[in-house]
């Protein structure tokens, strides 16, 4: 349905479109970080496009990609028109650190978007107006869906932000939360940690179960170390 | 007499009035912000100037806890998404996932799920509809059309046993197939639904208060809720006929005979008016689905690397205790790749972006909220009304914490 998007964008585009995919009737095409805003003015201005319905904008982390020197980042966005009733995802490659060009110049939702890829990724959008986390909250530390960061995390409540001396402690324990994730990415981008679920690990001999003590030690030893990172 | 600026010239003690503009919070935990959302107003007189809308307060780490279970371990966490409609959080996730899987479920299946997320989308109209009237003091029509809620649900009790997070789809069908006497309970309330909606709808439409406080609130134009990612009833109240049910059809829909209502102007009168029409529309979408829903035949596919197997195979052959067993415990193995699938949900476009690393974990899960797009457009719609307009704008965007926040 959106095969002719990506026609249309090659002949306008020419070499700016460096890759195309197609799966399961989804077209995206991959284009540099410098292309970034040019194609989304193509999209959006070019009468046989006509996109000018913003859709979405996300990220994905690839942290094995920057290990081997690639680009670590995934940042795509969506869109669809109204009139032609057709959509394109279009995706870049961003390195760690590197800035994107903001596309709230060209659709205006992509404000938000934007705004969540930051808060979540860590990923700033160069020439955004109001770049600030949104969902999370100022005080937090990291960015939540980075593979490296832990999901049994816990980060300590924000002290009343206009008086002195009243740090609270955590809700709870660092043992408690939700300490099973599947891939231990800490592990496995140290190369010490191949396996897929710990469970599983252990039912192949991959790993040995760990007795009640050595799991209590090892949460024991992790206490100082999470609390110096504050 | 002297004119009134003489008189306070000459006056040592002349009335002062503040010229800057007022800084006011609203929310996040204030009765009208249903869910949490924080609103920091500027305020000229009654008049707001600016507004900064915070979402975030209901933020439970969604997207992250997806990437630590099976791809089955997520139907949980959607129904908490949209609590008030989880039926089509439910099935729009099965259809994302099996679009990456390239299967099709039977038909049966699909009119089944049509038609138990219809049902869903009523609650989610009647909820809204009910809530922004009870807000601007009318508490009978909401106490009526919540009466007819429960009616529904009990519908959905019944075939799921759970009132509200449903947890009933699953990836390649449904959890159970439908209960003898599905078509006749959904058959009994349908009248029932549409005289409570006219009931409603008289109670409401010519009353004054409702009037004033609804006709001209809160616009937003055609081309700024496109450009914004507006969808939904919000977005069809601007004029723009855009329905994925019809735009771009998924499930069964392309078999139904239905309209797409939208407003023009986009305020709040054509908002509570184009969820109302839906309700109908949706009841007549189940009408057809009844009748063309076939009685017997499979609601799930046969596939044991997808489904898990019958509890009484598990039980007496290997061959099953191995299916379910690694279904369980590894969960089923998409291939690697990407999709983006959407359908319809009660507040708009509901989009899964799902990756997967061809392991039996979904490698990012991304929800595309109608809400969060719909409450961006928010603040231009509250922009430059009165502060007691905020109410009913709000109430008519009808955004959902659990799926703003995610």
């Amino acid at each position: 349905m959106s095969a002719k998007v990506v026609k249309k964008l090659q002949s306008v585009l020419g070499d700016a479109i460096l890759e195309t995919s197609s799966f399961r009737g989804d077209e995206e095409v991959r284009v540099a970080l410098k292309d970034w805003v040019r194609v989304a003015q193509v999209l959006r201005d070019d009468p046989e496009l006509a996109m000018n319905h913003w859709t979405d904008l996300t990220a994905v982390d690839w942290p094995e990609r920057e290990v081997e020197g690639q680009p670590r980042f995934d940042v795509l966005f969506s869109v669809r028109s109204f009139e032609k009733k057709h959509r394109i995802r279009v995706k870049t490659y961003v390195k760690d650190g590197e800035d994107v060009p903001t596309l709230t110049t060209v659709w205006a939702g992509a404000n938000w978007a934007e705004r969540e890829v930051f808060d979540m990724f860590g990923i700033r959008f160069a020439g955004h107006r109001d770049l600030r986390r949104i969902l999370m909250y100022d005080e937090f530390v990291g960015y939540p869906l980075r593979k490296d960061y832990p999901i049994d995390r816990v980060q300590p409540l924000v002290e009343y932000r206009d008086a002195d001396d009243t740090l609270k402690l955590p809700p709870f324990g660092i043992e408690e939360g939700q300490p099973f994730a599947r891939v231990d990415w800490e592990e496995r981008l140290a190369g010490r940690d191949e396996q897929v679920s710990p469970s599983i690990a252990v039912q192949t001999g991959q790993r040995r179960a760990l007795s009640d003590s050595e799991i209590a030690e090892a949460q024991f030893a992790k206490k100082p170390e999470e609390s110096a990172a504050e | 007499m002297e004119p009134a600026d003489e008189i306070l010239e000459d006056d040592d003690e002349a009335l002062e009035i503040p010229a800057d503009p007022m800084r006011l919070n609203m929310g996040p935990s204030h009765p009208a912000m249903h869910g949490t959302i924080r609103m920091v107003l500027d305020l000229d007189g009654e008049t707001v100037m600016n507004v900064d809308v915070q979402p975030g307060y209901l933020h439970r780490g969604f997207e992250k806890s997806c990437e630590r279970g099976t791809w089955a371990q997520v139907f949980p966490y959607v129904d908490r998404l949209n609590y008030v409609s989880p039926m089509l959080n439910n099935v729009g996730f099965a259809l994302a996932v099996e679009k990456l899987l390239d299967v099709k479920v039977p038909d049966r299946c699909q009119y089944y799920r049509v038609i138990l997320g219809e049902l869903a989308r009523i609650c989610d109209h009647f909820t809204c509809n009910g809530a922004s009237a009870m807000e601007l003091g009318a508490f009978t029509p909401f106490l009526w059309l919540l009466k007819v809620r429960d009616w529904v649900w009990d519908i959905l009790e019944k075939e799921s046993g759970a009132r509200m997070t449903h947890s009933f789809a699953r990836i390649g069908g449904m959890a159970a197939p439908p209960t003898e006497g599905f078509k006749d309970d959904v058959r009994a309330i349908m009248p029932e639904i549409r005289k409570v909606v006219g009931e409603a709808e008289s109670l409401l439409l010519k009353n004054r208060i409702f009037l004033d406080r609804m006709e001209g609130v809160g616009k937003l134009s055609k081309e700024r809720a496109l450009a914004l990612g507006v969808t939904g009833p919000v977005l069809r109240s601007t004029g723009v006929a855009y329905d994925v049910r019809k735009d771009h059809p998924y499930l069964v829909y392309d078999r139904f005979d239905f309209d797409v209502p939208v407003g023009t102007d986009g305020d709040n009168w054509d908002r509570f008016m184009v969820r109302t029409e839906e309700i109908r529309q949706s009841l007549r979408i189940i009408e057809q689905a009844l009748d063309q829903m076939p009685d017997e035949g499979p609601v799930s596919i046969d596939d044991p690397r997808i489904m898990l197997p019958e509890k009484r195979e598990v039980y007496s052959t290997i061959e099953a205790t191995i299916a379910h067993f690694k279904l369980v415990m590894e969960g089923l193995k998409p291939p690697k790749g990407a999709v983006y699938s959407f359908t319809e949900a009660g507040n708009g476009e509901l989009g899964f972006y799902l990756v997967s690393d061809g392991s039996g974990t979904p490698y990012r899960l991304r929800v595309r909220p109608p809400c969060w797009f719909n409450l961006q457009a928010a603040r231009e719609m509250i922009m430059g009304d009165m502060i007691a307009d905020i109410i009913p704008t709000f109430g008519s965007v009808n955004m959902i914490g659990g799926e703003c926040d995610r």
